[in-house]
């Protein structure tokens, strides 16, 4: 689905808070760390050189603690946090080059923000907060009206049209801010931890009709979250902060296979791997060949270890053949490869636990 | 030193006593065309029209009966002409003191400079004895209906200017962040956002200047400005105490009715936006 043509880059980028930044800029190009910048120049550090590339259609997960810096990077998207220092550059254009006119032109042609709190307008019915987008582009009212409709019946609220939003609950405000970011029709879809406000099974709910829609839309859209198991359900790619630093970004299989420090690893040291790595990435690219039909089974290569363990001992095998898309045999898994997957797993959750 | 200010002052209002009376000129004909129509409207046609806007604010029919009834017993005791005077006083000094007090907060939110400027000024009106700006507006323009609403004004204007400074400042930024990613230019932002937020705080600080025009009635006559004040200050000269209690009552009972109306409008306004939103 994702072909590799970047939408968004970022060069150079840091943000640094406080009285007089740009003093402060050479500490920060001499890797000053985040503590001794606070503590010597009374400074914040808020991101620290970052450079990265974020992929057109597809989604762009952004991960790290609380205060890594994840919501001042994504606000530098569409400049509601002017840079330090470095460039964002959206198909083609530099965001820090413009002017203010130019600026809301552009948030208002090729970005939409979805936002933790919601950040809906109390006093406007739902269906004049999803056209309040729409009404900034200074659209006609026909086709204001179609698109408001229509965007808040695909976000399954029709009905709800004169509620207001105080009337809603969480879920259903979210539906709100997420029909008006996507009634704009822009290509870049922004999410400050969209769903963090809400419960487990709405939450599920929400990335599951965001994942229907992208598949349809296919619009660039930087995901911010610091739950893992959000990340990897609806990733495309995550990128992981720390203290104002990209530490990695990659597939989630990398991260997961080869984390880049010990500050991934302990991320993602909780998550479940057996239901995430996929048959790919723990397969050697050994085709064995003999295939003894009565112990092997044949998986394919975007299974789960989870799934290939069930197959392997409904079918009593003691081998596994992974086949790719057209069942041509592209590896095979060991047990002992398995056996290290699962137990991975095991030796965490004792520590964990 | 006293003296030279004094003189200076004086000379200031030989020269420009007369184009300043001419400035404040349209105030005078709104005053006066507002209170000839309260007073040679028949009397049931005016307590209606009342009666009508009290129950379009409030939607209860408990304020309109109390309206109706206070101001049937201000005409039986013979108050009903100095109590229009004072309700026409009171609506060109609010209408004045919004006009100029919204646009003057709203400045006031949006720049920090405009409020280090402002606030202290605000606040030398609201502590200064009204007695005291009451000499220059007398000096400058004499004893008469424009400079008793002149003071009037000043002394109400303060309410409205912070309480719309405030509710603008105070609204929840996370919404005020959405309108600028949303490409809003800052009058866009101003109009759909920042003020219909605001909109409680602002009604709030109507509701304060109303009461404000209201207490400054009594001193407001002083310089002699027509309406319920002019017989509480007979009254106190001349120690006229039923006629004073009666006169004071009326000033309570308008009082009341305006604070009962523009709160419940208030609350009205607000009333989707109960239980907060989000968290
Ligand atoms: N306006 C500001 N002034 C000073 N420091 C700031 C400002 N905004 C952010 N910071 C600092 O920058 C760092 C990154 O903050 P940011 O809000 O981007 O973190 P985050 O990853 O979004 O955290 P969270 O998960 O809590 O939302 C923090 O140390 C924060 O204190
Ligand atoms: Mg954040």
């Amino acid at each position: 689905m994702s072909d590799k043509d970047v939408k968004i880059r970022i060069e150079g980028l840091s943000k640094i808070f406080g009285a007089n930044p740009k003093s402060v800029i050479p500490q920060v190009q001499q890797g000053i760390s985040k503590e001794d910048l606070l503590k010597k120049h009374k400074h914040v550090l808020g991101l620290d050189n970052i450079n990265m590339d974020l992929h057109d259609h597809s989604i762009e997960v952004i991960m790290g603690l609380s205060g890594s810096g994840k919501s001042t990077l994504i606000r530098h998207i569409n400049r509601l946090i002017d840079p330090t220092i470095g460039n964002i550059i959206i198909d083609g254009e530099n965001v820090c080059d413009m002017n203010d006119k130019q600026l809301r032109d552009f948030r208002q042609a090729k970005t939409a923000m979805v936002f933790q709190k919601f950040a809906l307008l109390p006093h406007r019915t739902v269906i004049d907060n999803v056209r309040f987008g729409l009404e900034m582009q200074g659209k006609d009212g026909a086709f204001i009206k179609e698109k408001a409709h229509y965007w808040l019946e695909r976000v399954g609220l029709k009905g709800f049209e004169k509620h207001y939003p105080a009337q809603l609950s969480g879920g259903m405000q979210q539906r709100v801010g997420l029909a008006r970011a996507l009634a704009c029709d822009a290509d870049i879809l922004m999410m400050d931890e969209a769903f963090s406000a809400l419960d487990p099974l709405i939450r599920s709910d929400m990335q599951d009709i965001l994942l229907e829609l992208q598949v349809e839309l296919k619009k660039t859209i930087v995901f911010i979250t610091h739950d893992l198991d959000e990340a990897l359900k609806i990733g495309d790619r995550i990128a992981i902060l720390n203290n104002g630093r990209l530490v990695q970004q990659g597939p989630a299989q990398d991260i997961l296979m080869n984390p880049a420090d010990d500050y991934v690893e302990r991320f993602v040291a909780d998550v479940n791997r057996t239901r995430v790595l996929l048959a790919k990435s723990i397969m050697s690219a050994q085709v064995p060949s003999e295939i003894n039909h009565t112990d092997t089974v044949v998986v394919g290569q975007d299974d789960t270890v989870q799934e290939v363990l069930h197959q392997m001992l409904t079918e009593d095998a003691l081998q596994v053949v992974v086949a790719d898309e057209d069942g041509q045999h592209v590896g095979s898994i060991d047990t002992d490869t398995l056996a290290e997957a699962v137990s991975h797993q095991v030796e965490e959750e004792k520590t964990t636990t | 030193m006293r003296k030279a200010i004094d003189d200076g002052f004086r000379e200031f209002t030989q020269a420009y006593g007369e184009s300043l009376e001419a400035f404040f000129d349209p105030l005078l004909t709104f005053l006066v065309w507002s209170e000839k129509v309260l007073l040679n409207s028949p009397w049931p046609l005016v307590i209606i029209a009342i009666a009508g806007l009290a129950y379009l604010g409030s939607r209860s029919w408990k304020l309109v009966v109390g309206v109706i009834v206070a101001f049937c017993v201000i005409g039986y005791l013979g108050m009903w002409e100095d109590t229009m005077s004072t309700l026409s006083i009171i609506t060109v000094c609010t209408i004045v003191a919004i006009a100029i007090g919204i646009p003057l907060g709203i400045l006031m939110a949006r720049s920090d400079k405009v409020q280090a400027v402002v606030t202290p000024i605000l606040d030398i009106m609201q502590t200064m004895p009204s007695f005291v700006y009451l000499i220059p507006v007398v000096m400058l323009l004499g004893i008469g209906k424009v400079p008793g609403l002149i003071a009037v004004i000043i002394y109400a204007l303060p309410p409205i200017v912070r309480l719309t400074n405030l509710g603008i400042r105070h609204v929840d930024p996370d919404v005020v962040e959405a309108a600028n990613a949303y490409g809003c230019t800052s009058w866009q932002k101003l109009k759909n956002v920042q003020i219909p937020l605001a909109l409680p705080s602002i009604f709030a600080g109507v509701n304060q200047t109303i009461m404000m025009a209201l207490s400054m009635v009594v001193i407001a006559s002083m310089i002699g400005v027509k309406g319920l004040g002019q017989p509480v200050l007979k009254a106190i000269t001349n120690q006229y105490f039923s006629m004073g209690l009666l006169n004071g009552l009326a000033i309570v009972a308008i009082a009341i009715i305006f604070d009962r109306v523009s709160q419940q409008y208030g609350l009205r306004i607000q009333k989707h936006r109960e239980g907060g939103h989000g968290v």
